[in-house]
């Protein structure tokens, strides 16, 4: 471990219409975010580590997110249609919304500086 | 009688034999076969009446007189299982040598022993020794070793043997016994020696401190033979302990240091990189004042605590390596990896992160020594200057050499660069507070959240992170004293967290710190007696668990070769989770002596529980905290 954290966050990107995605479910998408193993890197909540970039609750248009799945331009390993079908992105997809947004970090009095 | 002749008295007393001559004939098969392996202590030994004017005792030995060179060296402490093959020194360490300086501590693995040594090493500045067994001691001590070896620093290694076959117990001293017991970790200690007399002893023990002493620093082996160890020493015998002078260590040529002040100044975007830079306290404010006088920003790999973390010249966070048109690596192991990304995908691919021109200077005494087995000195890098010196001795002379060359209009230059490196360190912190917040109230528990629990509970003490950052911790904590924090394993040998956290607070205990150790569970698991080393020595030292029930780092590596084949993801976890049943740290830990709490796994818990553990620290004892976390 080293005391340079590379943590590569997405830019909070901004309002996405809903009617890029197709429709996702949300709790089928939670399953299919742990047993594909997205969380290993992204953490439970799509937050983000040490090991991968936060992708909740504002990835990428949907499009784009399921270009990087299919062919990451980093390390992140890359998911097939076999691995993970359209409509098991869609879900995941909504699972990453889903996510609720942090408090104001001003009132977490541990985050001070 | 001498003690040869004792031993075989004593073996064949136990066979009901008749006493062998002093000076025996060579024994056919047969008559070797007519002594049964007979134990030293058995029960027929002890009873049988000793010939007459039998000598049995004696007020010295050779290993009190290897404990006098002990002390003369400067060893605090001896890390050690017991073990037969060193009994000699064992008892000398205790009964001789009074159990101080060196003092004794019971270690319950090989590899402990050698990690504590390692911790210690890191803070003090100094090795401690660790005993073990030529044979089944090293082999578990080797990749604690190797960690010390690849992460240059210094551990004092003295293995017991027993060279003579004739003298050798039948049954387990022969399995103990080696002829060339150093051989095993020769391609990753520095220097290693067998004396074959005391005065030979003497002369070695100093040389292979004096080695291990000098940059660039590395594990040193002395084979103890157990006669050389037991020998009885009449009280006339006067040995010599030869003067001990550790070298200064070896400084940049003044011509190169005078060039390398020259590019420093004339570059727009210089950047300094530092891994193991800093090797004693005053390391720090000389590369801060390097960085101060030029305003260039300082990246900190983490190998030591190099920089302050919350320096606004502390571009850690930052992208600046594309950016730099001049890198000063100071004590890099990994300059390659500096200077470019490397994609591991399935045609693994690499690119240069610098631009075009960029010059790189290097500093290191890792250019002075180097072995070919072992592959831990990483890619070659080209640089554009090498300096084949220690860094932090170097560190001085370049200072000034920069400060002489700086005129006032480079000092203007330096000025406004250094008021942007500001900026953008303080939005980095903003950013890392930002990305704290999400998943604050999540379970797991965020280890953005353990980290600014645990820092909420020990900003306010004189406090150092001995092992572990959960990534946060560099991001969200105020590291300003050279001595809060010592890096990692260096050959990420799993197994060194623990350990070496326990050593590194035997070192902090004189000087009051509260020792805090980010464990993780894995790491925990390769040899968890280590807690009930400190537990038995009052060692005060806090760990907080990044319990992610998992080897998680291998658990990805499983994942990428799952995703790469197309055959589901689904089993990747198989033979990497720790998990069915989840594994109770805390009861793990009370049972070896511990105040511990958890599992946790509401982030609300964990303040209170640290606060709970910080107090049972500060009484002088070690405490862990388990809190189930997110992955990474």
């Amino acid at each position: 471990m080293t005391l340079t954290v590379a943590v590569h966050t997405q830019s909070p990107s901004p309002a996405q219409p809903a009617a890029a995605a197709p429709p996702g479910d949300a709790e089928r998408g939670k399953a299919l975010f742990v047993k594909n193993g997205c969380y290993q890197c992204h953490n439970y909540e799509g937050h983000g580590g040490a090991a991968g970039a936060r992708i909740a609750p504002n990835p990428l248009p949907f499009r784009a997110f399921v270009a990087y799945v299919r062919a990451p331009r980093g390390d992140m390993p890359p998911y097939t249609a076999t691995v993970m079908a359209e409509q098991d992105l869609a879900d995941v997809y909504a699972y990453l919304r889903s996510r609720p947004r942090p408090a104001d970090v001003s009132r977490i009095p541990l985050l001070a500086r | 009688m001498n003690r040869r002749g004792f031993l075989k008295h004593a073996s064949l007393a136990g066979a009901a034999a008749i006493a062998t001559p002093a000076v025996a004939e060579p024994q056919s098969p047969a008559a070797r076969g007519a002594a049964p392996a007979t134990p030293i202590m058995s029960a027929a030994a002890e009873t049988a009446t000793p010939p007459e004017a039998e000598i049995l005792t004696t007020d010295r030995t050779g290993s009190d007189f290897m404990v006098d060179v002990l002390k003369a060296i400067g060893l605090d402490y001896i890390c050690a299982n017991p073990g037969s093959s060193f009994r000699g020194i064992h008892e000398s360490v205790i009964n001789y040598g009074g159990n101080e300086r060196p003092e004794l501590i019971t270690c319950c693995h090989e590899e402990s022993s050698v990690a504590m040594g390692h911790g210690y090493a890191k803070v003090e500045g100094k090795p401690l020794g660790v005993f073990a067994h030529g044979t089944v001691g090293l082999q578990h001590a080797a990749m604690a070793i190797y960690n010390a070896w690849c992460d240059r620093v210094p551990v004092y290694v003295m293995l017991g043997n027993q060279l003579d076959a004739t003298l050798r117990r039948p049954g387990a001293e022969w399995a103990h016994s080696v002829q060339d017991a150093a051989a095993m970790v020769r391609d990753f200690t520095k220097w290693d020696d067998t004396p074959m007399s005391l005065p030979h002893f003497a002369e070695s023990a100093l040389r292979a401190y004096k080695i291990a002493m000098t940059p660039p620093m590395a594990p040193v082996v002395l084979v103890l033979n157990a006669e050389l160890q037991e020998q009885p020493l009449g009280t006339d015998v006067r040995l010599a302990i030869p003067k001990l002078a550790i070298p200064a260590p070896p400084e940049g040529d003044s011509r190169a240091v005078a060039e390398v002040a020259r590019l420093l100044v004339a570059a727009e975007h210089p950047v300094i990189v530092a891994d193991r830079y800093a090797r004693t306290p005053a390391a720090m404010a000389h590369l801060v004042e390097l960085a101060e006088t030029l305003q260039a920003g300082v990246i900190s790999l983490g190998g030591r605590l190099n920089f302050p973390t919350r320096h606004p010249l502390n571009v850690s966070q930052a992208r600046a390596i594309a950016d730099a048109d001049l890198i000063l690596a100071l004590e890099v192991n990994d300059l390659w990896g500096v200077v470019n990304t490397f994609r591991d995908q399935l045609h693994r691919s690499s690119r240069p992160l610098t631009r075009p021109g960029t010059k790189v200077i290097s500093i290191t005494s890792g250019d002075l020594y180097l072995k070919a087995n072992y592959q831990d000195f990483q890619r070659f890098a080209e640089v554009d200057l090498a300096l084949a010196a220690d860094a932090e001795a170097t560190l001085p002379s370049l200072v000034d050499a920069v400060k002489r060359t700086a005129t006032a209009d480079r000092r203007r230059v330096f000025e406004s660069r250094g008021a942007k490196l500001a900026e953008a360190t303080s939005a980095a912190l903003d950013r890392a507070r930002l990305e704290a917040s999400y998943a604050w109230d999540a379970s797991p528990v965020s280890t953005a959240r353990l980290c600014a629990e645990l820092w909420g509970q020990i900003r306010n003490e004189d406090w150092a992170l001995v092992n572990g950052t959960a990534g946060w911790a560099p991001r969200l904590w105020s590291f300003d004293k050279p001595y809060q924090f010592i890096g990692g394993s260096g050959g990420a040998g799993v197994g060194y967290g623990a350990p070496a956290a326990v050593g590194a607070a035997l070192a902090h205990k004189r000087h009051g710190r509260l020792a805090v150790n980010i464990q993780t569970d894995g790491d925990l698991m390769y040899a968890p007696g280590v807690l009930w080393t400190a537990a038995h020595h009052r060692i005060p030292l806090l760990s907080v668990m990044h319990n992610n029930r998992a080897y998680h780092q291998e658990l990805m590596h499983v994942q990428k070769m799952c995703n790469r084949h197309s055959r589901g993801v689904d089993r990747g976890r198989i033979g990497s989770e720790l998990v069915d049943p989840f594994i109770d740290y805390a009861k793990v830990a009370q049972g070896l002596g511990l105040h511990a709490e958890g599992p946790i796994t509401d982030p609300k818990d964990v303040g209170p529980a640290i606060a709970r553990a910080v107090a049972t620290v500060k009484r002088g004892e070690p405490a862990l905290v388990d809190v189930v976390c997110q992955p990474r």
